[in-house]
């Protein structure tokens, strides 16, 4: 289950231009039009719309009630006020998605502020407002709060900038709420309080996932809270709330399709293991279900009851060894999306391969990124058990520190249907360990038989052939990751000649230059973004594309230490609003 | 002679005998290329004691949450680090990893802790300021802060002591 938000085009070099044939009469009155259209979901087909003529374009403005914004410098408030008049949802992003590696520095942008500022304006029947990678602080919380009565959905996923204070005003303010979900955050110390400001008669919650933050958490204000918000259905709770403190939570179990444990305690009398097993087995129709950290094999078939159900299984914060996560797999006959940490080894995940027939999705996250305890962590091995198990297979990120370019040819010749293929081999620049050859022939295979890819990242020890080979077959690519690879501009060149549908390529630590960021000056219109770092590309020749592009937005990161002549950080995106007027100092519009 | 005074070359803290999970690492310091990236070697070169790797910021991608689920204590390089300074009656923490170079660092501790610390040279130091930034580095020596990269500064730094200027001038010499 990939929790991204549908991705798609909303064409902003079009969208306020366009005029389509003259035609003197519709052949339907715009009631008509207004109705057929607001059936009319996806934003990529009401971008289609838009296009066929002016009368079309000025029905879909109108009836559109759901914006999605890909970037949030893409356009500008004041311009999407002007197109639509009725929307009661918004999905924005923000920042590059390195920045979810450190590798943005702070207060570099994407605040929400102003967008509040213009939606408290024009959409005063706001109802639900998604966020990713964007910063929102207390006083963009409290004007949420304040603005929008009919408020019901707060979602923000990597987002920084608040504290509990921002929380307390959502609590105490939003009557109509039935949805917070915090996922990612970047925020540390947010603080507990703000469960408790939810007024007494207040009962409309239906999503509740604060998993992320930090702070201690009122236990009976929280039981008060799910007793009576008796539409809740999401629970996902955060470490403060131990697992004989969730038993009685769990009373509610049936109703819960999707929960989020709490913290494991170090000890537990026989009277509390066997309330909270019978809490769990009163958990029928749970769906989804996340542990967060230390789930000791101890207490791990407490949770058994609850599995008979699950499609998804988050144990990506719980490091399991393989023996009691194979025990566990046993109980979770229907699982389609598996995320679990590498604590479990390659035993482990041939476990995945023997009990999990409908798998679609595996991530397997390092326990040891910085490799600091030199474990083995998952190898070539269990990335083949699981394909040979899981031939429904179709997403996989997957974090190894080995990897053969034989093992990529046979896994995806058992699993031929990947959209997503996300292999991050830890070591820059690691060769096949068995042949010392470079990885290209894996990546070949994948592109070569995927004929679906949408997405890839790539790693290991990758020449220029990778990206002729993705340049040739990845037709359908969408999104391209790329880290400590290809030899010359070529690789890059390969890529934007290649790939029609490519929406967003980050680029870091390649040999690329300006010969490399140039030869995809047509292209970079139709693409949402391109992040460029530690390559070697110069000021100059951001300038000359900057100069060549008017709606292009060519933006450095400047840092400490670097050359006057390098552009060691390159962000460049399209856009209809111009350069943006809040760039920090250390951001240079070109 | 005994097995314990088995003498043999090899990096200090270096051991051939280690548990059976653990797998020798195939990279040595001297394979830095001048990116500061360990630069793969070939399957072969097991024989080298495994040596600290150096740090690349933001590399494997995983989110910082994810990272602290290995290790609830964080005992190496870079993210939070203690900052104590000279008569403050108790200390703070910041990430280092938010910084994106020294004077971003800097700026950011003179309001934290309400005092100016002056430009950096590498001559003098800090010379002419009240105060001068000085950090413990992994080998636990105090270190005047400035002199090395910025990344080897975030790899290496283990806490930041705000020190006063009459104090810390002789770390600014090279003796």
């Amino acid at each position: 289950m990939d929790p991204e938000p549908k991705k798609g085009d909303d064409s902003p070099s079009n969208s306020c231009n366009s005029h389509g044939p003259l035609h003197p009469q519709s052949p339907f009155p715009d009631e008509v039009l207004e109705k057929v259209l607001s059936f009319v979901d996806s934003h990529k087909d009401r971008s289609s719309i838009s296009l066929v003529r002016k009368d079309w374009y000025n029905a879909e403005r109108w009836t559109r009630s759901k914006l999605f914004i890909g970037n949030c410098y893409a356009v500008s408030p004041e311009i999407v006020a002007r197109r639509f008049r009725r929307i009661k949802s918004v999905t924005l992003k923000g920042k590059p998605r390195f920045s979810d590696f450190n590798l943005v520095p702070l207060d570099w942008g994407a605040n929400v502020y102003p967008w509040l500022v213009m939606f408290a304006k024009v959409y005063p029947f706001l109802e639900e407002l998604r966020l990713k990678r964007m910063t929102i602080t207390d006083e963009g919380l409290e004007l949420l709060a304040k603005s929008f009565p009919r408020f019901k959905a707060l979602s923000l996923s990597s987002c920084d900038g608040f504290t509990e204070n921002g929380l307390k005003a959502i609590a105490s303010h939003c009557r109509n709420l039935t949805e917070i979900n915090i996922q990612d955050s970047i925020t540390e110390d947010v603080g507990g309080g703000w469960l408790s400001c939810f007024p007494e008669n207040f009962s409309s919650l239906e999503i509740l996932n604060f998993s992320i933050l930090n702070g201690d958490v009122n236990f009976n204000d929280l039981e008060r809270l799910v007793s009576r918000c008796k539409l809740l259905r999401v629970l996902k709770v955060n470490e403060s709330i131990t697992l004989d403190e969730l038993q009685r939570l769990l009373v509610h179990g049936p109703r819960l399709t999707e929960l989020g444990t709490g913290s494991f305690p170090q000890e537990l009398t026989p009277r509390q293991y066997e309330d909270i097993e019978t809490a769990f087995c009163n958990c029928r129709n749970l769906q989804v279900l996340s542990c967060l950290w230390e789930a000791t094999s101890v207490y791990l078939p407490l949770l058994y009851g609850a599995c008979a159900s699950l499609t998804f299984l988050n144990l990506s914060v719980a490091p399991l060894q393989s023996g009691e996560f194979a025990k566990f797999l046993a109980h979770c006959p229907n699982l389609r999306c598996l995320w679990v940490i590498d604590t479990v080894e390659d035993k482990g995940l041939e476990a995945v391969g023997l009990s999990c027939p409908l798998l679609e999705e595996l991530r397997v996250y390092p326990a040891d990124p910085d490799d600091r305890d030199h474990r083995d962590g998952v190898t070539e091995l269990g990335f083949l058990a699981v394909s040979r198990g899981c031939p429904k297979l179709h997403y996989v990120l997957y974090f190894c520190r080995r990897m053969t370019n034989a093992a990529v040819v046979t896994i995806v010749q058992n699993c031929p249907n990947f959209t997503h293929f996300r292999l991050c081999i830890m070591t820059p620049r690691q060769p096949d360990y068995l042949t010392n050859e470079p990885m290209d022939e894996a990546f070949g295979a994948v592109v070569k038989t995927c004929t679906k890819i949408k997405r890839l990242s790539v790693s290991g020890l990758l020449t220029d052939q990778t990206f002729e080979y993705i340049g040739q077959y990845a037709k359908d690519l969408e999104t391209l990751s790329v880290a400590f690879a290809g030899s010359s501009d070529w690789g890059m060149q390969c890529i934007m000649e290649g790939c029609p549908k490519l929406r967003k390529l980050e680029i870091r630590d390649c040999p690329f230059g300006d010969a490399a960021l140039l030869s995809g000056r047509e292209k970079y219109e139709r693409i949402r973004s391109l992040w460029m770092s530690a390559c070697r590309v110069t000021m100059k020749g951001c300038k000359l594309l900057a100069r060549e592009s008017p709606r292009l937005n060519v933006e450095v990161i400047r840092e400490e230490g670097g050359n006057e002549d390098q552009a060691l950080k390159v962000y460049l995106y399209r856009s209809v609003a111009g350069p943006r007027k809040d760039a920090p100092p250390f951001v240079l519009t070109l | 002679m005994p097995a314990d005074l088995n003498l043999r070359l090899g990096l200090p803290g270096s051991d051939q005998s280690d548990k059976s999970n653990k797998r020798s690492s195939p990279e040595t310091a001297e394979d830095t290329a001048s990116n500061g990236v360990p630069a793969a070697k070939s399957a072969d070169d097991h024989e080298t004691a495994p040596a600290p790797k150096a740090q690349i910021v933001g590399w494997p991608p995983v989110k910082s949450y994810r990272k602290s689920t290995a290790k609830k204590a964080e005992t190496e390089s870079g993210m939070y680090v203690k900052v104590s300074m000279d008569g403050a009656p108790y200390l703070r923490k910041i990430d280092i990893k938010l910084y994106n170079g020294y004077s971003h660092l800097l700026t950011a501790l003179e309001d934290m802790f309400k005092l100016s610390i002056g430009e950096y040279s590498e001559r003098e130091g800090y010379k002419g300021s009240e105060y001068a930034p000085a950090y413990e580095d992994k080998d636990g020596d105090l270190m005047l802060v400035g002199d090395v990269p910025w990344e080897m500064f975030m790899s290496s730094c283990k806490r930041l002591r705000i020190m006063r200027g009459a104090d810390a001038r002789g770390l600014g010499c090279a003796q």
